[in-house]
């Protein structure tokens, strides 16, 4: 069983290493939205310190939004997606190897630019920390909850307009705690708290989210 | 034993209809006692003066909207577990009712907030919390809309809405923290103070009132997919 | 082994079939036929447990498929219409992804994977996106080759787009399993020249 999950990992980490572009179109996006909104707000520094943490998530979240429409449809167009449901292993334990690839992929390397971006909003440079680690937590909870969105809308018209729609509400925790957890840093009372309640939502998420992205991938494929 | 009978929706067709019939008679009258006591016999109040009276109409909607989903999830998932067509046909026959009280108890919250704060809108915890309920209940009739399939379209919805009944308690408690984060000691529309026991009476009928006509629409609306998809 | 009983399938509004029952044991060969539309891929997609019929149920010595999941899985191999194939990746490499997709084991015996590719004639370290459609569909075929231990194959179309010598050896390779005490369930709007039942579906 391990070994086809690593055979599902490699698989597709060796396909987003071959379509390089597509990696590097999301993540410009990340930094594209976080610099729209100085121009739409006005870059007054301390207007910018305070939507900082804010800003920052919803462009995470909007920017992993994005890259959801690729991790099940490509498999789908082409059969391979088939041949997954078909597998040896339990499909849950497929779809959480394809939902970790794709962090991978896309959630971790935004954790990473982050504070990058909280320089551009002149954040303080000890909150970088909480940023990158709420953001360390919360992106593996956003491609899990958005992977059930996948699943559910695969091959439907409307496609990546109705996942936003289905997922966005479910974002909402995630968003609240992570940029929480950066504000309560920033005023002084740490942040621990929420940090803790993300790591918490990612456990849980990790758990029981591949039972029902496997659920919605079967759905969909009748 | 006679409930299997039932879940045939054949035969269940002529029992919606009944069902419906006494529900809108029932929820006619229950809504003509409510909004009577809501708007003649409770007291003004001290603070908010006639305005509150909304609350007669917002408070019920919103618990309806909340129930309504449950009630949802809890059929959806029936139909899941069990493949029974007449379970997911209810799901998203009370759907659209939820998704309309919820709209009704965030219209009603707004018309409030003018008088009270001054604002058509305010980032209040339970406002927001009805708004992605909103969301939450748009998401499963879009969903439902986009597939073609039927089978799918209850099955895909069914898994929807458990993921979301799961997620609704986080959602409240999340948007309840960020509230306090963000607000402080603002007014919140639950701070009416102590309520007159007549007052209480008349949104509980009210909320009577709602759910008879949420059960007689839900019943009409089956029927209406039941012809349409059994034809 | 494979039971099929009142099997009923609808498309888009349209009954395709109802009623279909048959069972299948080992080392015998079935083909079913009938135009295109009439349901053929869409009871092959069943007969795997990718689809659920309408009514009726598929049992795989004696258990519920559905009830099986992957232990039926594992028993079976379904080449379908769709290339199955990633693009971006070599015949090799999509091979050995099915391999390992399979449950076979690491490590990927490549020399078995070779010869596979080599007696299909398909280029191995070409990325699929540059093979030509017969040489995809060869390559897909390739896991026959390796899929001995599948006592079940299901095949939707096998000989599309493929040249006579191609099809040849696909059709020694249906032969040979079955010779072993497999079964091969293949649809396919041609005449074959392989010794079989056959099952039509038309209305």
């Amino acid at each position: 069983m391990l070994d086809a999950l690593r055979g599902v990992l490699a698989r597709d980490l060796l396909l987003a290493l071959r379509q390089k572009s597509d990696v590097a179109v999301a993540l410009l996006f990340f930094v594209i939205v976080a610099s729209l909104f100085p121009l739409g707000i006005g870059a007054e520094p301390n207007l910018l310190r305070a939507i900082a943490p804010g800003v920052i998530w919803v462009a995470a979240l909007l920017s992993s939004l994005l890259s959801l429409g690729r991790l099940f449809a490509a498999d789908h167009a082409d059969g391979t997606l088939e041949q997954i449901l078909l597998g040896a292993s339990p499909l849950g334990v497929v779809a959480a190897a394809k939902t970790l690839a794709h962090w991978l992929i896309s959630g971790f390397p935004i954790a990473l630019i982050a504070p990058l971006l909280a320089l551009q909003y002149d954040l303080d440079a000890s909150l970088y920390g909480v940023l990158a680690l709420s953001l360390l937590l919360g992106t593996p909870v956003l491609s899990l909850i958005g992977a059930i969105g996948a699943a559910l809308t695969l091959g439907l018209r409307g496609g990546g307009v109705l996942l936003a729609l289905l997922v966005l509400p479910l974002y909402v925790p995630v968003l609240i705690m992570g940029a929480g957890a950066v504000e309560m840093a920033g005023a002084g009372m740490g942040g621990q708290g929420q940090l803790l309640l993300l790591g918490a939502m990612l456990v849980v998420s990790a758990v029981f989210a591949p039972w029902a992205i496997a659920a919605a991938l079967r759905i969909s494929s009748e | 034993m006679k409930w299997f009978w039932y879940a045939s929706p054949q035969t269940f067709f002529p029992l919606a209809g009944t069902i419906a019939r006494v529900c809108w008679v029932i929820a006619a009258l229950l809504a003509l006692a409510g909004l009577y006591i809501g708007l003649f016999v409770a007291p003004t109040d001290a603070q908010q003066g006639e305005a509150y009276r909304i609350i007669f109409i917002h408070v019920p909607a919103a618990w309806m909207s909340m129930f309504l989903y449950v009630v949802m999830a809890f059929w959806a998932a029936l139909g899941l577990a069990f493949n029974t067509r007449l379970s997911s046909m209810m799901a998203s026959a009370i759907a659209p009712t939820g998704a309309l009280f919820t709209f009704i108890a965030l219209w009603t919250g707004s018309l409030w907030g003018r008088p009270t704060w001054g604002t058509y809108w305010a980032w209040d915890a339970r406002l927001t919390s009805e708004l992605i309920l909103l969301f939450l209940y748009l998401g499963f009739m879009a969903l439902q809309a986009a597939i073609d399939d039927p089978r799918r379209a209850d099955r895909a919805g069914a898994l929807l809405a458990i993921v979301g009944v799961v997620n609704v308690p986080i959602i409240y408690y999340s948007v309840q923290w960020w509230n306090t984060l963000h607000q402080g000691a603002s007014v919140s529309l639950k701070s009416s103070p102590k309520m007159a026991s007549i007052m209480l009476t008349g949104m509980l009928i009210m909320v009577f009132a709602f759910w008879a006509y949420a059960i007689a629409a839900a019943m009409v609306r089956v029927r209406c997919v039941i012809r349409e998809r059994e034809a | 082994m494979l039971e099929a009983s009142g099997l009923e399938c609808e498309r888009g509004g349209r009954v395709l079939f109802r009623g279909l029952s048959f069972a299948l044991g080992r080392g015998e060969l079935l083909r079913i036929a009938g135009a295109n539309g009439r349901g053929k891929t869409s009871l092959l997609r069943i007969l795997c447990g990718l689809a659920a019929p309408a009514a009726g149920e598929v049992r795989w010595r004696g258990q519920e498929v559905g009830a099986l999941r992957e232990e039926y899985s594992r028993q079976l191999v379904y080449l379908g219409h769709a290339p199955a194939l990633k693009d971006d990746l070599t015949a090799l490499e999509n091979l050995m992804f099915a391999w390992l997709l399979a449950g076979k084991g690491m490590p990927v015996p490549s020399d078995s994977l070779f010869q596979a590719l080599r007696k299909l004639d398909v280029p191995m370290t070409l990325q699929v996106k540059k093979l030509s459609q017969g040489q995809r569909r060869r390559a897909l075929l390739a896991r026959l080759v390796l899929s001995e231990e599948q006592p079940l194959w299901l095949l939707d179309e096998p000989f599309a787009a493929l040249d006579t010598e191609a099809a040849r050896i696909v059709e020694d390779l249906v032969s040979a399993h079955v010779g072993r005490g497999g079964m091969v369930i293949y649809t396919s709007h041609q005449e074959s020249r392989m010794a079989g039942r056959e099952m039509r579906l038309d209305a």
